[in-house]
């Protein structure tokens, strides 16, 4: 015989001005590899047309579906239900503007934030459409796709002391990004550069080191790695005094 | 007055091929608005795993290999139903595509010079990678391919491509409008003036007005309802161009099915599995496809694989589980540390959602919709047909290189390079063209929309969105699958036809403010039943078996009578589509052997040359506008006699 869960789930619309921000509870009949994708489209399928939540791929890789899951930031697609008791609380992720329940504003943010590094590769030379690639080490086109994997799900800053009280923090998916662009060396941009953009409390410096960022992705990013050579070079250009 | 923008070019859809085409445009100094229905990185093509196909010809096993190699391999894969023109545009292009985003930082793996172990079927091998290549692009092998031409990065490629792309966006400063659902084409004489649109923030309603207006929505696999694509591709696009009356859609009987979607939950794990040596095993654990397919094997053309996974389940060879009969994919021998890098994506999707350990487990495997290979039929310049200013590009359009199968690693390949040659297109169109803004055309379509919104408020309430889609989603599955008769169609066209005279009585309950998820799905529902039903009219008039359209009661290949595309348009007022038919494009090579999949065809009677005599005149007649190139110039007549033995 199958569980019954009593999903706890926060309810807001802030577009709606008689909206109260609340608690409310919906029963589900547990069923095999139950996860939480299916569980919210059940109770809005069968329960509550007004549930809002954000899926795309259902499948871990689009980043869209973050929610708290019993106080931890997650991805919901890949949460079985069978991993909890048989109350389980959703909340949107802290941080970011709500647009509803359990959907926020993820997108805004990380464009913002691509702005603010820009999140490009920085070069004077122009594409040639008749030339062959430049060459490159697999070993390192490996190491910049390790960083690379970055969904920007968001579950990192969700977590994070800092970006909480801080809200212009940059959070660990912003400064692996940069530690992503500052090991390929098609980015000509000098240490200098990363030096104004990501040495200041904004970047990273406001990181106090409590690592949860670390904890939480859900792609295992190795954020310590990143954060300790980032931190390192930055230091290193720092006491230099080219600065 | 509801919110107005005005733009040069507006791209309705973030993935691949729409962010190509705002930066191909921004780059001629356009001004580009995207819309989205999600944030640019969480679209559909950042799921694609494997990889691009291009003829670098990098790797050891893929020496030899050049564009028209890659055009005989597309070609054979679409069984000659896909433009050869296209194909040739695409196959060239390709290697520039993705030497560009490889400047634009997407980081493909490199070949390392040396031995290298690889699974070759079904044997390990050493490979000596050449030295001089170190450092060059490399490739893995894929379906139905001679050579090995399938660029990756690990199995995260669609990812990595887009984060580069959406990159390129933010470069630009191309604004991006998400949670943004174009609802209706505003169009008139002909022309295409922009879009209305709905917030998926606030359920506001907002004008776009625009000189070219590009769909890049991707497929609409979801009308299926069991799919590997992603919950948002459910053909919005699509649905929008169809209701135009006037804009066809191309070969939607065209369904492609994916030899491995992980049972249950349907999500895909990549080909890239079988490419680096994965096999398919029976209830027996016995490897039955060198069986069906002694040269290909697993690696035959997804439509073959798939069909011939069938057949095996049929034969009472399948595993029977809770969730369906299935197969295994076993990449066990591939080891941990392939497992565990170049193929991490999947080994993430097996632990975290079926709890399969695929080091040490078999992968429960069904073949699963996957691809739309029909769309918006467009020229070669993606060009609409009978719009002048509306474009489409990528999985949302029928350009026509796939025609009835697509070749994995095609896909992610056409986004990039559809998106280069058609946002040039797009460019030199909308540099020549009037930004046209006239408030009588904005108010009347406004109104259209308000209407539809109102209706489904006001609706009897004897039917719900949920319970119709699925109802739809079942007559496409159990009717319109991969073996398909004349019974099971006309009954699917019947069964489909009630439905949707049933979506009239919807009611939307709840009056939310904001977006209002149930008015979305249900503003959505009518466009995806006339999507199934353009797929169930096309595939019951096509009296052939061609590619992934595979009739039990037609079995062959028909290119006497069969060699053309179906095109279904929606006449204002009608209750189901019209179609009508076009020759696929000029020949150059002519219909002929796949070397896989062992069905049988029946000959064209006409000549090549009486078959090419017509293709531009009838093109034309249904509606495609002359492209900048004159159709058939870009053909590189014969060039393929040298490739083939």
């Amino acid at each position: 015989m199958g569980r019954t869960l009593t999903f706890r789930i926060f309810r807001f619309n802030p577009y709606d001005e008689d909206s109260v921000s609340r608690i409310q509870e919906y029963q589900l009949e547990e069923v095999p590899r139950l996860n939480i994708f299916n569980a919210l489209n059940l109770i809005r399928d069968d329960q509550d047309p007004t549930l809002m939540f954000d899926f795309v791929c259902r499948a871990g890789i689009c980043g869209s579906c973050a929610m708290m899951i019993n106080g931890r930031p997650t991805l919901a697609c890949r949460t079985l239900t069978s991993d909890f008791s048989s109350v389980i609380e959703l909340f949107p992720l802290p941080f970011f503007k709500l647009l509803g329940d359990l959907s926020v504003d993820t997108g805004v943010w990380f464009r913002e934030a691509a702005e603010r590094l820009e999140s490009w590769i920085h070069t004077d030379e122009e594409f040639s459409v008749n030339e062959t690639e430049k060459r490159m080490d697999n070993e390192l086109a490996n190491k910049i796709y390790e960083s690379d994997r970055c969904i920007e799900c968001g579950c990192c800053i969700a977590g994070c002391a800092t970006a909480n009280v801080y809200p212009d923090f940059l959070g660990a998916a912003g400064l692996n990004r940069i530690g992503r662009f500052m090991i390929d060396p098609r980015d000509e941009r000098s240490n200098e550069t990363w030096f104004e953009l990501v040495s200041t409390y904004e970047g990273i410096f406001g990181c106090i080191g409590m690592m949860a960022c670390e904890d939480v992705c859900p792609k295992s990013l190795p954020l310590l790695d990143t954060f300790a050579k980032v931190r390192r070079l930055m230091l290193g250009t720092g006491l230099s005094g080219k600065k | 007055m509801s919110d107005t923008y005005t733009t040069d070019v507006l791209v309705v859809g973030a993935g691949l091929a729409g962010e190509r085409v705002a930066v191909e445009a921004a780059k001629y100094g356009l001004n580009v608005i995207i819309l989205s229905l999600v944030p640019p990185r969480r679209s559909h093509s950042s799921a694609a795993q494997g990889g691009m196909q291009a003829a670098l010809g990098n790797a050891a096993k893929g020496k030899g290999d050049n564009p028209t190699v890659h055009f005989l391999d597309t070609l054979k894969g679409s069984d000659w139903g896909g433009d050869q023109e296209v194909i040739r545009i695409f196959v060239d292009n390709a290697p520039i595509a993705i030497r560009e985003m490889a400047h634009y930082g997407v980081p493909w793996n490199r070949v390392k010079g040396g031995p290298a172990q690889y699974f070759i079927k079904g044997k390990k091998v050493e490979v000596e990678e050449d030295f001089k290549k170190e450092g060059l692009i490399t490739s893995r092998d894929f379906g139905g391919t001679a050579k090995w031409r399938t660029c990756y990065t690990a199995d995260g490629t669609g990812h990595s491509v887009l984060f580069a792309m959406d990159n390129l966006v933010v470069q630009h400063g191309i604004q991006v409008h998400d949670r943004m659902e174009a609802l209706s084409i505003m169009h008139g004489d002909g022309k295409c003036y922009g879009v209305i649109a709905r917030s998926l923030r606030d359920g506001s309603l907002k004008t776009y007005f625009s000189k070219s207006t590009v769909i890049a929505t991707g497929g609409y696999g979801r009308i299926y309802g069991t799919s590997t694509n992603a919950v948002i591709n459910e053909g919005t696009g699509n649905a929008i161009a169809l209701d135009t009356g006037i804009v066809p859609l191309g070969n939607m009987e065209a369904v492609q099915f994916h030899p491995t979607g992980i049972v249950p939950t349907d999500i895909l794990v990549t080909e890239g599995c079988r490419g680096d040596g994965g096999f398919l095993l029976d209830k027996d654990e016995y490897r039955f496809m060198p069986d069906y397919e002694p040269e290909k094997q697993e690696l035959a053309s997804r439509d073959v694989v798939s069909r011939r996974m069938t057949e095996h389940i049929k034969k009472g060879l399948g595993v029977d589980s809770p969730f369906g009969t299935h197969l295994w994919l076993d990449i066990r021998h591939l080891g941990e540390k392939h497992i565990k890098t170049k193929l991490r994506e999947v080994y993430d999707i097996c632990m975290y959602f079926i709890g399969v350990d695929p080091v040490k487990d078999l992968i429960p495997v069904r073949p699963t919709q996957h691809y739309s290979m029909g769309g918006i039929r467009v020229n070669k310049d993606g060009h609409a047909y009978n719009l002048e200013g509306l474009f489409s590009a990528g999985e949302a359009a029928c350009w026509d290189m796939h025609g009835f199968n697509r070749l994995g690693g095609n896909s992610l390949a056409e986004t990039v390079v559809a998106g280069m040659v058609v946002g040039k297109r797009v460019a030199e169109y909308s540099l020549k063209r009037n930004l046209d803004i006239s408030s009588t055309l904005a108010d009347k379509f406004t109104r259209e929309v308000e209407d539809r919104i109102n209706a489904l408020f006001k609706g009897k309430g004897t039917e719900s969105v949920a319970g119709l889609k699925k109802e739809m989603a079942d007559v496409l599955t159990e009717k319109v699958g991969i073996f398909r008769n004349g019974n099971d169609l006309g009954e699917a066209k019947k069964l489909l036809k009630k439905i949707y005279d049933r979506s009239k009585n919807i009611k939307v309950k709840s009056t939310s403010k904001g977006g209002n998820p149930e008015l979305t799905a249900a503003l959505r529902l009518k466009g995806m039943i006339k999507l199934a039903m353009t797929i169930a009219w096309g595939a019951y008039a096509r009296k052939e078996s061609r590619g992934a359209h595979t009739r039990e009661d037609y079995p062959a290949r028909d290119d006497n009578k069969w060699l053309v595309r179906t095109l279904a348009r929606w006449p204002e007022k009608a209750n189901e589509p019209v179609l009508s038919y076009e020759p696929v494009g000029i020949l150059d090579m002519p219909p002929g052997e796949r070397g896989y999949g062992g069905a049988q065809s029946i000959p064209m009677k006409k000549s090549v040359k009486s078959y090419n005599a017509s293709v531009e005149k009838l093109q034309k007649k249904n509606g495609c506008l002359d492209p900048a190139i004159k159709i058939g110039k870009e053909i590189k007549p014969g060039l393929w006699k040298k490739e083939v033995k």
